[in-house]
C-alpha cells in the first residue's frame, strides 16, 4: 500500500464523529433538553413583553434610549428607522429578532464576562481558553448548526444556541484584554492595603476592565445580529425568515426588506450600545 | 533597646526566576550574580540583606537602578515573598504569616505610597484616600471622615471630590500621602515616593513628611536614589548595591566613613558643607561655666586658668547656653572693682550660637569672624559643644581625602 497516493480515506474521522454525536443524542438528548430550559424561558419573557408592548410604546422607550446613551441625532433616527420597519410589515419579525438577540447577548455576557474575568487573573487558563475561542471564531457556523439541531431539535432555542457558540468570543477577550489592562501598581496599591482577591476585582479589576467589557458586549451584540439570517435556517424565526424565504423563492424584494430591518437594528442598537462603555 | 525594633529583617533572600533554590546554592558557593544569571536565568533580586528599623524612624534605603531597593520595600509587606530569610514586624515573621494574617497586617499596621502615585482614576480624592478603610469594612460615614482628616494634614480637602486625573502631580501624591495615613499606620513604606515630581515640589513635599513625622512618629521606610533626599529625611540611611546592603549608618557616619567606592560613588560631587551640619562635627573640647549664684568671675577665671584656656562656655542650671567668657574680659571686669558677681557683664558681644542644624555652610561666615571657637547649640537651647576654625577646616579636608581616593581609583 502507498502511503502517499491519498486515494483512499485512512482516517475515518467524519465516520468517528457522526458516531460521537449519534452516541450523545442517543444518551443524553434529555439532558440537552433540560439545558434548552433557561433560555426557552429567557427567550419567552422577552418576546412576550415586546410583543404584548403597544409598538410607539417601544419606540419612545428606545429613543430615550438611544438619547441618552448617544444623543439626539441618533434617538430621531431611532425613531425613523423602527417607524420604517413598522411600514414595512416587519414589526412582529423584529421584536422576534430583538427578543432572541438580547437573549443570545444575555447568555453571552453571563457565561462570558466570568470567562473573560478568569483568563484575565489566570495566565494558565488563558492559555486553555485562547484556543477554544480560535476555534469558535473560525469554524463556520453552518459545521455546528446540523448538531446543535440534532441535540435541540429545530427552533429559536438552538438558533440562540448557534449564535451563543458564534457570538462569545469577543466578550471573553475584551473582558480578558480590559482586566489585563489595569495598571499592575494598582493592583499592588490595593493589596499593599489589605485588599483580598475579591476585593482587587470587585473594586479595582472589574470597575477599570468596564469600558472595555462594554465594547465587548457591543461586538458580541454585533455578531449575535449577523447570526440572524443562519439562525433561521434552523428555524429560529424572526427577521431572517423573509431573507430565507426570499432567497428560497427567489424574491428578491422580500430578501430585500428583510435585509434593510437587520441593518436597522443593527445600526440602532450598536449607537445605543457604544454609549454604554462611554458613560 | 529590643522594644525599640520596629522591623527586623535578617538574612532575607529574593531570587527571581524559575530556579530559586539552585540559585540559592550557587550564592552560598560564593558565585556571583551575573554567573548565576548567565547559567540559571534566574535574578538575585535581594541577597542576604540584615538590618533594623527602629521605631519612629526614618529609614531611607538608597542604591542605583535595579540594586533590588523596591524588592526590599515589598517584601516588607509582603507584596513579594522572600525566597528565604525572616522579615519581623513587631516581632511577627511577615513571611510565615498566612492569607488571613497577612491581610490583616497589612490593612492595620502599614500604608504605602508609590512612586507612580497608583491611585485610583475611578475613584474620587476622597474615595481614593479612604480606600484603604474601605478595604477593612470601615462604614463609609467613618471613613470618609477620617480620609477628609487626613487629606487636611496634606492641605487637600477642598478637592476631596475631584477625580485624581483633575490633579497636579503634586497633589496626586499628596492623595497618595493621605491614602497612607488615613488608616493611621504604625509603619509607612515609600518607594521613591517623590521621584516623580519636579524639584521644587520634592522638597515641598519632604519638608510636609518632616513636619507630619514631628507630630505625629511613624516608622517610615524610604526608597530613594537621590542623596540629597537621603541626606535631608533620613534618620539613617542603607546603602544598596546590586541586592547586597552595603552599608547603613547615620547620614554623616556614611558620608565620613563610606564601606566603600560604590558608596563613595555616591557622595561624588556632593558638597560636604552642605550636608554635616554643625551639631555633626561639634566637640565638647572647651571649658564650661556652669553660672549660678554665689559662682563669679573670679572663679571662673580661675577655672579657665586652670585648664589653661582663653575662654569659657557659660551655662545655666539646665545646661542652657548663655555666653562667651574670655579670660581678658573676665579680667576687665575684675578691674573695674563692679559687683563680679554678675559674669553676663563679662560676655562677648560679637559671638552668638549657632543651632546645631545649621549647615557647614551657613556658620562659615562665623567661624571666621569669631574670636572663639564658635559654640552651636540645639533647639531648646541647651549647649551642644563647639567648632573650632581648625575642626572645621579638616572636615573639609577629610571629605575631600573620600572623594579625591575614589577619583584615583576610577
Ligand atoms: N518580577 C521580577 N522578575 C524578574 N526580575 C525582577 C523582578 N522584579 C525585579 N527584578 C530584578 O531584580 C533586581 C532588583 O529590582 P528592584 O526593582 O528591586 O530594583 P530597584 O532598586 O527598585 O530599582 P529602580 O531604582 O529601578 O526602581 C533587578 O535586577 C530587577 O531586574
Ligand atoms: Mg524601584
Amino acid at each position: 500500500m502507498n502511503f502517499f497516493s491519498f486515494e483512499e480515506k485512512l482516517i475515518p474521522l467524519d465516520e468517528w464523529v457522526q458516531t460521537f454525536v449519534d452516541w450523545l443524542v442517543y444518551n443524553y438528548r434529555d439532558v440537552f433538553q433540560t439545558i434548552k430550559a433557561p433560555i426557552e424561558v429567557c427567550l419567552k419573557s422577552f418576546e412576550w413583553l415586546f410583543n404584548a408592548m403597544p409598538p410607539l410604546v417601544m419606540i419612545i422607550l428606545l429613543a430615550i434610549a438611544a438619547w441618552r446613551y448617544a444623543g439626539k441625532k441618533t434617538a430621531i433616527f431611532t425613531v425613523v428607522s423602527f417607524l420604517l420597519i413598522g411600514y414595512l410589515g416587519l414589526w412582529d419579525e423584529t421584536m422576534t429578532t430583538l427578543a432572541m438577540v438580547i437573549s443570545s447577548v444575555f447568555f453571552c455576557a453571563l457565561v462570558g464576562i466570568p470567562l473573560g474575568i478568569m483568563a484575565g487573573r489566570s495566565e494558565r487558563f488563558e492559555l486553555f481558553l485562547r484556543p477554544a475561542l480560535d476555534a469558535m471564531q473560525t469554524i463556520p457556523p453552518f459545521v455546528y448548526l446540523v448538531p446543535v439541531v440534532m441535540l435541540f431539535s429545530i427552533g429559536t432555542v438552538s438558533g440562540i444556541l448557534a449564535t451563543i457558540v458564534f457570538a462569545l468570543p469577543p466578550i471573553v477577550r475584551l473582558t480578558n484584554l480590559g482586566i489585563r489592562q489595569v495598571h499592575p501598581e494598582l493592583i499592588e496599591a490595593a493589596l499593599a492595603f489589605g485588599a483580598t482577591s475579591g476585593q482587587v476585582l470587585r473594586r479595582v479589576q472589574f470597575p477599570l476592565a468596564l469600558p472595555s467589557i462594554m465594547a465587548g458586549l457591543n461586538q458580541t451584540l454585533m455578531m449575535a445580529l449577523s447570526m440572524v439570517v443562519i439562525a433561521a435556517l434552523i428555524g429560529a424565526g424572526g427577521l431572517g425568515n423573509p431573507v430565507v424565504q426570499g432567497l428560497n423563492t427567489l424574491e428578491i424584494g422580500l430578501a430585500s426588506i428583510g435585509g434593510l430591518a437587520i441593518v436597522l437594528l443593527a445600526m440602532v442598537l450598536d449607537r445605543i450600545t457604544q454609549g454604554f462603555g462611554k458613560k | 533597646m529590643a522594644d525599640n525594633i520596629k522591623i527586623k529583617v535578617e538574612n532575607l533572600y529574593k531570587i527571581f526566576g524559575p530556579h530559586p533554590k539552585k540559585a540559592l546554592k550557587l550564592l552560598s558557593d560564593g558565585i556571583d550574580k551575573e554567573t548565576i544569571f548567565d547559567k540559571t536565568k534566574t535574578t538575585v533580586g535581594v541577597q542576604n540583606a540584615s538590618f533594623e528599623i527602629h521605631t519612629g524612624e526614618i529609614f531611607v534605603i538608597m542604591g542605583l537602578s535595579g540594586s533590588g531597593k523596591s524588592t526590599i520595600v515589598r517584601m516588607i509587606n509582603r507584596l513579594i515573598k522572600p525566597t528565604s530569610g525572616k522579615v519581623l514586624i513587631d516581632g511577627k515573621d511577615v513571611v510565615q504569616m498566612d492569607e488571613d494574617e497577612l491581610v490583616k497586617i497589612r490593612r492595620k499596621k502599614m500604608g504605602m505610597v508609590f512612586q507612580s502615585f497608583a491611585l485610583m482614576p475611578h475613584m474620587t480624592v476622597l474615595q481614593n484616600a479612604a480606600f484603604g478603610l474601605e478595604l477593612d469594612g470601615i462604614d463609609v460615614k467613618t471613613r470618609e471622615a477620617r480620609a477628609l482628616k487626613a487629606l487636611e494634614q496634606v492641605g487637600l480637602e477642598t478637592w476631596a471630590n475631584s477625580k485624581p486625573n483633575e490633579l497636579s502631580g503634586g497633589m496626586q501624591q499628596r492623595v497618595g500621602l493621605a491614602r497612607g495615613l488615613a488608616v493611621d499606620p504604625d509603619i509607612l513604606l515609600m518607594d521613591e515616593a517623590f521621584s516623580a515630581l519636579d524639584p521644587l515640589i520634592r522638597t515641598e513635599m519632604q519638608d510636609e513628611l518632616l513636619k507630619l513625622q514631628e507630630k505625629e512618629k511613624r516608622t517610615i521606610v524610604f526608597i530613594s536614589h537621590d542623596l540629597d533626599e537621603a541626606m535631608r529625611i533620613g534618620d539613617r540611611i542603607a546603602i544598596m548595591e546590586g541586592g547586597r546592603v552595603v552599608q547603613i549608618g547615620t547620614p554623616e557616619d556614611i558620608l565620613q566613613n563610606p564601606a566603600n567606592d560604590y558608596v563613595r560613588a555616591f557622595f561624588r560631587g556632593v558638597d560636604p558643607t552642605n550636608i554635616l551640619s554643625a551639631g555633626d562635627i561639634a566637640v565638647k573640647t572647651q571649658v564650661t561655666v556652669i553660672n549660678h549664684p554665689g559662682k563669679g568671675a573670679r572663679a571662673a577665671l580661675q577655672r579657665l586658668a586652670g585648664y589653661d584656656r582663653d575662654y569659657g562656655y557659660v551655662l545655666d542650671n539646665n545646661r542652657r547656653y548663655l555666653g562667651v567668657v574670655s579670660t581678658d574680659s573676665l579680667r576687665a571686669l575684675i578691674d573695674k572693682k563692679g559687683d563680679t558677681k554678675d559674669i553676663t557683664k563679662a560676655f562677648l558681644s560679637m559671638v552668638t550660637a549657632r543651632n546645631s542644624s545649621d549647615s557647614m555652610q551657613e556658620i562659615l561666615p562665623d567661624i571666621t569672624e569669631v574670636p572663639c571657637p564658635l559654640p552651636i547649640v540645639d533647639d531648646e537651647g541647651v549647649y551642644i559643644g563647639v567648632i573650632s576654625r581648625n575642626l572645621f577646616l579638616e572636615t573639609l579636608h577629610r571629605s575631600e581625602i573620600n572623594t579625591d581616593e575614589h577619583e584615583m581609583v576610577q
